[in-house]
This record gives C-alpha cells, structure tokens and sequence, in this order.
C-alpha cells in the first residue's frame, strides 16, 4: 500500500535555506507527525493488539469460567482439541460455501449495477439513491427482513409463483443457506458496486472507442478492454468482501443461530466463548479465525502485487 | 447522442429492477409493522393499518432504553473516532515523516482485523475491570474500529484541500487561528462530516460487540435488543413489533444517507480505492 500523491515538503518559506535549518525542520515536522499520530496509533493497538496477544495467552489456557479454579496452562492442547473436532471442519466448510457463494454473485451483480450506473443515459440518481439503502440498513434488521419474507407462517415468498405453498426454508441445510447467501448479497452488492464504478471511471473512454473502431463488439470490449483494465479495483473489492464474508456472524445468527448445519466459525466462537464461557477453547478458535484471514488477506494481496506488476509492465 | 426508444425502454427495465431489488425487503418490513395483530399472518403486502405495533414499541422499556444507548453510544464514539483520525490524516496528508506508510498500513490491518477474535478477551478484560455493560465497554472498540475508515477517509479529502489558500489569508492578515477558523474548517467540513456519516452507521450497525459485551438496558443497543426481544412466550418472536422498531431504526439512517448520498459515495471510494 502507498500512500498515493502525497505532496512534497512544501517549499521553505526562505528561499536559501541552510541545511542545518532544513534538517531542524523535518525534524520538527516528524515530531508533529508523530504526535498527531499517536493517539489513533495507541488507541489501535491497545484495542486489537493488547487483547489478540491476551487471546493468544488464553488460547493456551484451561480456561472455563464455570469452574475458574481449575485454570491452568495446557499449551496447545485447545488447538488440538478445535483441530480433531469435526465440528470445526464443517463450519469451516459452511463459512466457505456462504462466503465464496456471496462473493460470487456479488462480483455479477455489483459489475451489473455498476455498469448501468456507469453507462446510464438517464436515471443516475434514483439508482444510486436506491442501492444505497441496502447499505444503510443495520445488518440484523436486513436478516430480519428477509427472514420474515421467507417464513411460512409471515412470509410471501411463499405465495410467489412456482414456489410451493408450504416451503420452510429454515428447516433445512441448503434452503437455509440460500436465504443467508441471498441476505448478504441485498447487503452488501451495493458497495461492491460503488467500488465498482469507481473502478470503471479510471477506463479511459479512448480506449473503448479504439475497440469500437478495430471492430471489437460490447463483450469484446468488456472483456478485452475494460476488465483487464479495471483488475486492481476488482482484486480490492474482493478482498473486503471475502474478508468480510468470511466473519459473517449478524444474519446467520438472527436467521438460524447456527441450526441446520449453517454454524459458521464466527457462530462456533460465539457459541464456545460467550454461551459455554469456555474462555480456553474459545480462544483457540478466535486465534485459528484471526489466521485464516491473515492468509485470506495475504493470498489477495500476493495476487493484487502480481496483478497490478503485470499491468504496470503491459503498458 | 440520440437514443432509440428500444433503448431508453431498456434502460428503464434495468433501473427498475434495480430499484424493485433494493426496496422490497425493506418494504416487507414496513408492511408487517403496519398490520393489525390478526392479519401478521396473511402474507399479503397491503392489508389493514394500525399503529399498534409502534405504540407497542414505544411503550417498551427495552426498546427505549435500546434506542437511547444506540445513540448516544454511536454519537460519541464517532465525535471521537472523527477527532483522533483527523488528527492522523492531517499528518498524513501535509506532514513529510518516515512511517507514513506504516501507520496506512496498521491501519488497514485493523480494517480487516475479524472482531470475533477478540470479544472473548474483550469480555474477560471488560469483567475484571468493570467495563463490561456500560457505555464505555463498546464506544471503545467502535471508536477503535471506525479508525481506519475514518483515517482513510479524511486523508483522501484532506489531499484535496488547497492548503496555500491558509497562507494567503495570512498575508492578508489574518491571525493563524483566523486563517484556519475562517479558511481551512470551512474547506474541511464536508469531509468531515462525510466520515463522521461512514463511521456513526458502522457503530449502529454493529451487533457483535453490543451482543457480547452488554447484558442488560444499560448499555444494549438496538441490534442487540432486536435479537433478544421476545414476545408473550419465549419461544414466539413478536414479528409485529420487531418489524416496527426496525422501521424506527431504519428511517432516520435512510434519510440521511439520501440526503447525503453524494457525499457517501465519494467518501466510500475515495477511502476503499486510493488506499
């Protein structure tokens, strides 16, 4: 990450400055900076750092509040524990079926959106206002929403067409899974979109003309011209997204609260550390949860350096 | 450049659809809050109209209790969030200093830091030190992780800035203090006030904290309660009610974030896209 365009040291405000008064003054500016930066900085790591260090130790802990005498040091015995467990395996598998599955049809629709925003001859605003919503909204009132349109007994999902009359997608894996991957996507499409978009306006116009001219149709020039271009912006919104998928916790929770076979990890935490206080265990899922998004975040940004060098070079 | 009926009618089909999938979940929850207690179950979008549900609400100690900690709690862990991040985008921004791209870069980690990993030691540390359900127990980790959205955000605008404009007044006379209170706040307001907007609907929207670091009407907010709210057996959820304080939660974030939608979008992307 680089800070981009960021302007020089503004020009001394004497012009045959001496090099003694120049360095005096990167050093007075440096300390400002610290000092500005300090107390987000301190604040930052005291809240994450501090208690993911505090995790850590737990992690490696008997630990359960019910009987808070028995604590002692186990080492890794609670990642092992997690580790041979199949519960963890299959939320680990739910996770990845919601997040990959949300992600997915985010990217197609976000695309959509963002290209009709993009080429749009009229109605820009009604559809940015409208899309905006979703974004607004809190996450547990949306899971709400969509949980009352899908239950048999409220919901009028059930009165659409082709849609039988007495189906209760809450009472089974994958319909459950579905109307969680539907929630996420009403969510969170709209920011994927806007990144989109602002994505698209870094396509030179020119660019598509050319194609025009060569004789490239709309999909050529889509595919050709305007995602190959647009890459990095797309690497970054899938990078959030993922990231933000995988620690889905809000609707799975109002939705099914895990039943079903719809347990995520973020759910399992929850579930081992607040509702069986079991601080030990619980710990070592946090931790095991916090390494799955190191290696998400440094997959995409492996890919993101790679992606973007390929550009660079290109052109 | 003309367009053809075919497509200006296309257009219109794809803005539709558009709108058609933004408003119906929301307009499902609108309808529910306004059905009489015995058509909740008729599966219909209009039928009947009664305010019961609201007044049921508003007549809930939870819920009003819920409501005031939701705001309080969101305001000023934004007001503080904004102050310490324009303090660090401000540096980042004007300041030459090695470790620029340390802090953006600690700064992204936290944005992407998953909060489940550590509300079980939020919750030990808030218990020992007397924390856990108060105000103060969540506008610490909100204010913490609207930090780097709030920091992103504010430098992108604070780049935009003409700074010179500050010294000009100062050759016109004007004090520093004048030439900032005058020239700079004016210039800064508006990115400001658009983190602020980014960073108050994070902390109101947030459920995993308010649902693990609160127990009771002191410091729960309204997500939270929503979750927990029960109706006359505690195994039926009172769909009436609960629709009708989501609609209470919603309406104010849906006016403001229209009225503002120009300025959400810039603020958005600028912090996502030029990071």
């Amino acid at each position: 990450m680089e800070a981009a365009s960021v302007p020089e040291a503004r020009p001394a405000a004497s012009a045959p400055a001496k090099k003694q008064r120049k360095s005096d003054r990167a050093r007075g500016e440096r300390r400002l900076a610290w000092m500005l930066c300090a107390p987000a900085v301190i604040a930052m790591l005291l809240v994450t750092g501090y208690p993911i260090g505090y995790a850590f130790y737990l992690s490696l802990q008997k630990f359960d509040l019910r009987f808070p005498d028995e604590k002692e040091f186990v080492g890794f015995q609670n990642y092992v524990d997690v580790l041979t467990a199949s519960t963890w395996w299959s939320d680990v598998g739910t996770t990845m079926i919601i997040t990959v599955a949300s992600v997915a049809i985010e990217l197609v629709l976000g695309m959509l959106i963002a290209l009709v925003m993009h080429r749009a001859i009229f109605g820009r605003g009604p559809v940015r206002a409208a899309i905006l919503i979703p974004y607004g909204i809190v996450t547990v009132v949306a899971a709400f929403a969509w949980r009352y349109a899908f239950d048999p007994t409220s919901g009028f999902v059930q009165q659409l067409p082709l849609i039988s009359d007495t189906w209760a997608p809450f009472n089974e894996r994958g319909s459950s899974l579905l109307v969680i991957v539907l929630t996420e996507v009403w969510k969170t499409t709209p920011f994927m979109a806007l990144l989109l978009l602002a994505g698209l306006a870094l396509v030179p116009d020119e660019l598509h003309e050319a194609a025009k001219v060569d004789g490239a149709n709309a999909f050529q020039r889509f595919f050709r011209v305007t995602l190959p271009l647009m890459m990095p912006a797309i690497l970054v919104a899938l990078l959030f997204r993922t990231l933000d998928a995988f620690r889905v916790f809000d609707t799975v929770f109002i939705q099914t609260a895990g039943a079903n076979g719809t347990e995520t990890v973020s759910i399992l935490g929850y579930n081992v550390l607040i509702n069986r206080v079991n601080l030990g265990l619980g710990s070592a899922v946090s931790i095991l949860i916090f390494i799955a998004v190191i290696l998400i975040a440094t997959f995409f940004v492996k890919v993101l350096g790679t992606s973007t060098a390929q550009q660079r070079g290109e052109t | 450049m003309m367009h053809s009926a075919r497509e200006r009618a296309g257009w219109s089909i794809a803005i539709l659809v558009v709108l058609l999938y933004a408003l119906i979940p929301v307009a499902w929850m609108a309808s529910l809050s306004f059905k009489p207690a015995d058509k909740l179950t008729d599966r219909k979008f209009f039928s009947g109209f009664s305010t019961d549900n609201y007044k049921t609400i508003f007549e809930d100690d939870t819920f009003l209790a819920a409501l005031v900690n939701s705001i309080g709690i969101a305001l000023i862990a934004t007001i503080i969030s904004i102050a310490l991040a324009a303090m660090a985008a401000y540096a980042l921004a004007r300041l030459n200093f090695a470790g620029k791209a340390v802090i953006l870069s600690g700064a992204l980690a936290v944005a992407m830091f998953p909060p489940i990993s550590i509300v079980g030691s939020l919750f030990d540390m808030w218990r020992e030190i007397g924390l856990y359900d108060t105000w103060p127990g969540l506008i610490i980790p909100y204010m913490t992780f609207t930090l780097p959205l709030a920091i992103y955000t504010l430098s992108a605008f604070f780049r935009e800035i003409p700074w010179e404009l500050e010294q000009a007044a100062q050759v016109d006379g004007a004090t520093p203090f004048q030439a900032f209170r005058k020239v700079i706040v004016p210039l800064a307001a508006p990115g400001v006030f658009t983190a602020a907007i980014l960073v108050f609907i994070f902390a109101w929207n947030d459920f995993i904290f308010a649902n693990t670091l609160t127990s009771t009407n002191e410091a729960r907010t309204v997500p939270a309660a929503l979750a927990f709210f029960t109706g006359g057996s505690q195994f039926e959820q009172p769909i009436g009610a609960i629709s009708a304080a989501a609609v209470v939660v919603t309406v104010p974030i849906i006016v403001m974030v229209l009225i503002f939608q120009r300025r959400i979008v810039a603020g958005l992307t600028a912090g996502a896209v030029k990071g």
